[in-house]
């Protein structure tokens, strides 16, 4: 049996992405032909909004969708299989236009549709990248905060984040600097967290100042907001500071000067050592030794060094992607759309729709039977 | 438009180092100290801290040792900060516990310098191994297939299920007895309870005897529910916080035992009846679970 193709809309948040994705059932070999995105960035200081979202989507899907095509280098498009979309969790607009665009390409070329679960998406495409076959995944990304592990046909979650995700925290705390939001805001708080082991000269090593932040885990669920509120507050401490300094005056005998170098590392090393816990908790809990970073916050360097020391300690190893799987792609949609249609699944015309809320564990793994 | 990515072959990386493989770790100081009471093992790997078995102060009298060590991710000062005030704490509950008449371990002794913290070896099983192991034995009793019924969920008045539900009763009168005593847990999980089974020849004291069959492997799941791990417990009587500590259990005991899931109602009658405010946490409970994040919104 020659191999099946799929081609994967994303577009639950700022990132549209279509590509095309090959996957032959005999073999369970997987192959990528195209892996196109193109990122909404809004200017530094302001997140990006669901319409203005919605309208990037729909002016670039087309142009973004005929590059996946062409790099992908199909005879016709009625070599795919099917049109698969991503039909939740996410931001409303940016989900109903991409979910539009699918529907009518369904239509023009007559394939079947499947919407994905995008939080499953994004666990296939980490499995079929790292070869980890049954890991404890974390899955953090601007919208989710999720410790997940597989068992009777389901993902499970077994933490959560109980208010914002942690991406979504460290976004944000950008916006309180207005750190500029491209590539995305995380990458640049990742590298302004680097440059605190050093001095404004830039090679001057010097030891990183861990701030005061709360440390909120509860079991296997966490808490990032009171964090992302302590953490404005040091930054508007750093603020006076700065106008303090201008004026010419001189700080208070024993305050210590605030640096936004040592604030985004303060606040990496606190919100990633409660991850990282959380997902050692889920380990011993259901007794694995792999451990499967995925989402956006996955491909940050800290995060998945310190999860590496942990899951060393514990004998195991860790498993992570680089930017192109982790971050929102069409790939991973076209991955798990094509892994269900192939045994049967279909999302019928009618209810083609997407939705902003969509658990993790409502999705029949129907392909998994271990 | 961003340059589009190269569609990159996809290829796996090393495979890890045997991961089946035991792991050996240094005992810690306490431990490998000329007088150290017997040889001490390693039980447990558990998210803080590593479990081993030992002996305090006689030969015959068991213990159980819980090292914290450092985590090596952790930044230092926040890695003793966390250290430090999680060993006191449980020593500080289990010690609360006690006096108020909570089944938990005795607290032998503490060296919150060390990370370690010492207390009474509590025989038997937790309830997560007893549970699936009731499961993977109905599993054998009922195959899978035409009308077998192995794989679908447990029903607590179906045959044979009496000593699964009399075990979740127990399971939430020990919870309500600890929140009756003004301790929120903050990680209830079945694998932190135990099943200590009855002292023989005594019997059960709180009056569950006859839960069981005669059916000697059901016998297991017959024993006192000993609550374990307070590295992330508080003192409070707050009934949002009572009510989280019961939806963290939901949670974990619906992802861990999916086909048991419908018990756990039996949990939360349970519950009820062990405390005067108990059904205004239950209540609250509901709150809670609403406010989940992304739940499905129908209806």
């Amino acid at each position: 049996m020659a191999p099946l193709y799929a081609l994967g809309c994303e577009g639950s948040a700022n990132k549209l992405g279509i590509g095309v994705i090959s996957h032959d059932p005999e073999t369970n070999k997987t192959k990528i032909l195209s892996n196109i995105r193109h990122t909404f960035v809004s200017p530094p200081g302001t997140g990006f909004l669901p319409k203005d979202t919605a309208a990037h989507h729909r002016a670039h899907f087309v142009s973004v969708a005929r590059e996946a095509l062409k790099v992908a280098g199909l005879a016709s498009p009625k070599d795919l299989s099917c049109i698969c979309y991503t039909r939740g969790p996410g931001m409303g607009a940016p989900l109903t236009s991409v979910a539009v665009a699918a529907r009518t390409l369904s239509l023009l070329w007559g394939l079947d549709l499947v919407g994905v679960n995008h939080c499953v998406g994004h666990i296939e495409m980490g499995r079929v990248i790292t070869g980890a076959d049954n890991p404890v995944v974390l899955y953090v990304s601007g919208g989710n905060t999720q410790v997940i592990a597989y068992a009777e046909q389901r993902y499970r979650i077994f933490g959560e984040t109980l208010d914002i995700a942690v991406g979504n925290c460290i976004d944000r705390f950008a916006r309180t600097l207005a750190i500029p939001n491209d590539p995305f805001p995380g990458y640049n708080v990742e590298q302004l967290a680097k440059k605190a082991f050093f001095e404004p000269d830039g090679t001057t090593k010097r030891e990183p100042v861990l701030l005061d932040l709360p440390y909120a885990v509860k079991g296997m669920d966490c808490s990032f907001s009171g964090i992302l509120g302590a953490a404005d507050l040091l930054a508007a401490q750093m603020r006076k500071q700065d106008a303090l300094l201008a004026s010419g005056a001189t700080l208070k005998e024993g305050e210590e000067r605030i640096t936004p170098e040592d604030l985004c590392f303060t606040l990496q090393e606190t919100v990633f050592a409660m991850l990282v816990e959380i997902t050692e908790r889920a380990m011993a809990h259901v007794g694995s030794k792999q451990v499967l970073v995925v989402g956006g916050v996955g491909c940050n360097e800290r995060l998945q060094e310190m999860m590496g020391l942990m899951a060393r300690d514990r004998g195991g190893s860790v498993y992570a992607t680089d930017e192109r799987f982790c971050i929102d792609n069409g790939i991973m949609i076209g991955l798990a759309g094509l892994l269900a249609w192939e045994t049967g699944f279909r999302t019928p015309f009618e209810d083609s729709t997407c939705t902003q809320r969509f658990r993790t564990d409502e999705v029949h793994i129907k392909w998994r039977t271990d | 438009m961003a340059t589009p990515e190269p569609a990159a072959a996809i290829q796996p990386p090393p495979p890890p180092a045997d991961s089946t493989s035991t792991h050996e770790f240094p005992l810690p100081p306490i431990l490998q100290h000329p007088s150290a009471a017997g040889p001490a093992e390693l039980i447990t790997q558990g998210a803080e801290g590593r479990l081993y078995r030992t002996s305090w102060l006689t030969p015959t009298r068991l213990c159980a040792l819980k090292h914290r060590p450092s985590k090596p991710y952790r930044h230092p000062t926040l890695d003793a900060r966390l250290t430090r005030h999680r060993i006191l704490s449980e020593a500080r509950i289990l010690q609360k516990c006690r006096r108020e008449g909570v089944a938990v371990p005795a607290l032998y002794g503490i060296d919150e310098s060390q990370g370690v913290l010492s207390m009474e070896w509590v025989p038997g099983r937790p309830v997560r191994v007893e549970v699936n192991e009731f499961l993977r034995r109905r599993a054998e009793k009922y195959p899978h297939g035409e009308g077998g019924r192995g794989r679908e969920e447990v029903t607590r008045d179906e045959e044979g299920a009496t000593p699964l539900v009399g075990l979740m009763r127990r399971v939430g009168e020990a919870v309500g007895k600890l929140h009756k005593a003004g301790i929120v847990h903050g990680d209830l999980t079945t694998s932190n309870m135990m099943v200590r089974p009855w002292e023989k020849d005594k019997g059960p004291v709180n009056g569950h005897h006859g839960d069981g069959e005669d059916d000697n492997a059901e016998r297991s799941l017959e024993g006192e529910i000993v609550v374990i791990d307070f590295g992330l417990a508080s003192q409070g009587s707050a009934d949002e916080d009572r009510a989280v500590d019961l939806y963290v259990l939901e949670r974990a005991f619906g992802s861990t035992h999916p086909r048991a899931e419908a018990l756990f109602t039996v949990v939360l009658e349970a519950y009820r009846n062990t405390f005067k405010t108990a059904p205004v946490v239950l209540k609250k409970l509901e709150d809670v679970r609403m406010r989940g994040r992304k739940r499905s919104m129908l209806g």
